[in-house]
């Protein structure tokens, strides 16, 4: 069979494209490395009940209609798909149950999601630390929630956690805000754009204030966090309005915000931008989801962050943009299918910069200054280690990998690229635009030797390896 | 430690985790399953021999990697458990075993 399209992440933006692309007759292969559809935000929705409406809300149900409609189209869905790499002419690259595979489509779109920003402080690394996203996924995926624990950070996905904790009846030792006072001002200029969705600034309102009723011990205006433990996490130690105190708590969830997850956009050789508002790279994309390779398209969170609502948008605009560049409808189709669409992105992408202002992680919490905090996780890499090494008078991310290994461990710098830059361009005084990121190349995630060995290639004419 | 709070899931998997039998629910990862069990160290790292345990499970951190039917260097959060299945945790870097190898 040759594939029309293949569409990498099967969240809201990937099940979205898959849907919109079937209908109008287009072959296409939705691959995702999770065992079920859904994405992060709609893991594990097909096994979704009554308890789960009750404690993780509707939004998490609406994902449900979205998986069945997906599931009862003529898609090739393989779950359990690592894609380990895109290449400029449209291959990719993936392996399932041991198998790896390498098939070729005249369109590809990437929907790789959004993955939590690196929360670098004193102890992190520690058992018994993990993302707030993490403590979610663990509610959604086996109904397990830790009791007594601390949410520590800033972002609406921390309070909805928590919102969703105490909906479940677990209790929670202390939510431990790291919001800095300063962004209310700069954010209420933002306040008009954010208005039209002003259901989701009520909802936020809303489950604060049944937090605060519910007696849970809130702290603010924090300063400075570090975990407290030697082989596994005891507490956490807070500074807020400069004295220290010390939380006790097996658990302790940290969050500051999500950003693109662009390992894979970034190894495809895509053209990626700085995004200052939302502290992340981006890939330039034009108005159809369309990147710098062409018949190569990112929908979703991976393009810029903006919720699950704008990513099913921008799954069907990317559809519609690819079914009209393969010649299956024409731009007239294609404009008024993608109508309702844009209309929901503005909607949705019309709060982002209030929500980008008010909640942006201080400079202290992305770049610690603690000199022992862990920068790099997998080479064990201290505040300390890089900035020595820096000091050899090193100007970018990946001179600074042949120093020190920093980003070249199994992770690929997913949890100390954004770290590492920001730390470069303040060290030496430079944007952290100029400074780039890692150079990331394929594969992106681990590909056994022997996987590679037998690679199964599908029946292509031009297929170089 | 953590409870279940949804209980709706079959728990009819069961799997070896170094000799201790682990019930876990069916379509779950092995890190929650063994999450579930209040286990909370995975790993010792391969630079300086410090525990390690899940942190974003989602597949992108690694910090859960395990040793899965005497394959090493597994995301624990990205593999379902099932029934039979060996768990280990995993001590330091993975060694090359070239006579083991398959010569498939």
């Amino acid at each position: 069979m040759s594939i029309d399209i293949i569409i990498i992440g099967a969240g809201p933006a990937g099940m979205s494209a898959a849907i919109t692309a079937t209908e109008s007759g287009a072959k296409v292969l939705l691959l995702d490395d999770q065992p079920t559809p859904g994405g992060q935000i709609y893991r594990a929705i097909e096994a979704a009940g009554d308890k789960q409406a009750t404690i993780l809300g509707p939004e998490y149900m609406a994902g449900k209609p979205l998986a069945q409609n997906m599931r009862s189209t003529n898609i090739e869905y393989v779950a359990d798909a690592s894609v380990w790499q895109v290449t400029d002419e449209r291959e990719v690259g993936y392996s399932s149950n041991g198998q790896a595979r390498l098939v070729t489509a005249p369109a590809i779109i990437l929907a790789t999601g959004a993955m939590e920003r690196p929360f670098p402080i004193k102890g992190w690394t520690l058992p018994g630390v993990m993302m707030a996203g993490a403590a979610q996924t663990m509610l959604k995926t086996s109904g397990l929630a830790a009791e007594g624990a601390i949410f520590a950070g800033c972002g609406p996905l921390l309070y909805l956690v928590a919102h969703q904790y105490l909906q479940a009846g677990v209790k929670i030792a202390a939510i431990v805000d790291t919001t800095a006072k300063a962004n209310r001002l700069k954010a209420l200029p933002h306040i008009p754009g954010a208005l039209r969705r002003w259901d989701l600034l009520s909802k936020g309102q809303k489950w604060q204030s049944e937090i605060r009723k519910s007696g849970t011990r809130i702290i603010n205006n924090v300063r400075a966090l570090k975990v407290l433990g030697d082989t596994k996490a005891e507490g956490l130690s807070v500074n807020a309005g400069g004295t220290w105190q010390n939380i006790p708590s097996d658990h302790i969830f940290l969050h500051q915000g999500v950003v693109p997850n662009v390992n894979l956009s970034f190894a495809a050789s895509l053209d990626h931008d700085w995004d200052e508002q939302q502290l992340c790279w981006r890939p330039k994309t034009d108005q159809w989801c369309g990147t710098s390779i062409d018949g190569v398209y990112v929908a979703g969170d991976g393009g810029g962050i903006g919720g699950g609502l704008a990513a099913r948008a921008s799954g069907e605009i990317a559809a519609l943009g690819s079914l009209a560049k393969l010649g299956l409808i024409d731009t007239a189709a294609r404009d008024s299918k993608a109508k309702t669409a844009r209309t929901t992105l503005r909607r949705e992408l019309s709060i982002r910069p209030f929500l980008d202002t008010w909640f942006r992680p201080s400079d202290d919490f992305r770049v610690p200054t603690d000199d022992d905090a862990i920068i790099c996780r997998c080479e064990e890499l201290s505040l300390k280690d890089i900035r020595d090494t820096i000091e050899i008078g090193l100007v970018g991310p990946n001179q600074l990998k042949s120093f020190c290994r920093a980003g070249m461990g199994p992770c690929q710098g997913r949890f100390c690229g954004l770290t590492v830059q920001e730390l470069i361009a303040k060290q030496t005084n430079r944007p952290a635009a100029d400074v780039g990121y890692y150079r990331l190349r394929p594969p992106i995630k681990p590909l056994r030797l022997e996987e590679l060995a037998n690679l199964q290639i599908e029946e292509d004419e031009n297929i170089k390896f | 430690m953590f409870k279940r709070v949804i209980n709706d899931a079959i728990a009819d998997v069961v799997f070896d985790f170094e000799g201790a039998k682990i019930t876990a629910r069916s379509g779950e990862s092995v890190a929650a399953a063994l999450l579930a069990d209040d286990l909370l160290s995975f790993r010792q790292t391969p630079v300086k021999d410090l525990a390690r345990g899940p942190f974003c499970m989602m597949g992108v951190c690694f910090d859960c990697l395990m040793v899965i039917d005497g394959q090493p260097n597994r995301q624990a959060c990205q593999v379902v458990a099932t029934s039979g299945m060996k768990v280990a945790r995993q001590h330091g870097a993975a060694e090359l075993n070239i006579d083991q190898a398959d010569p498939a």
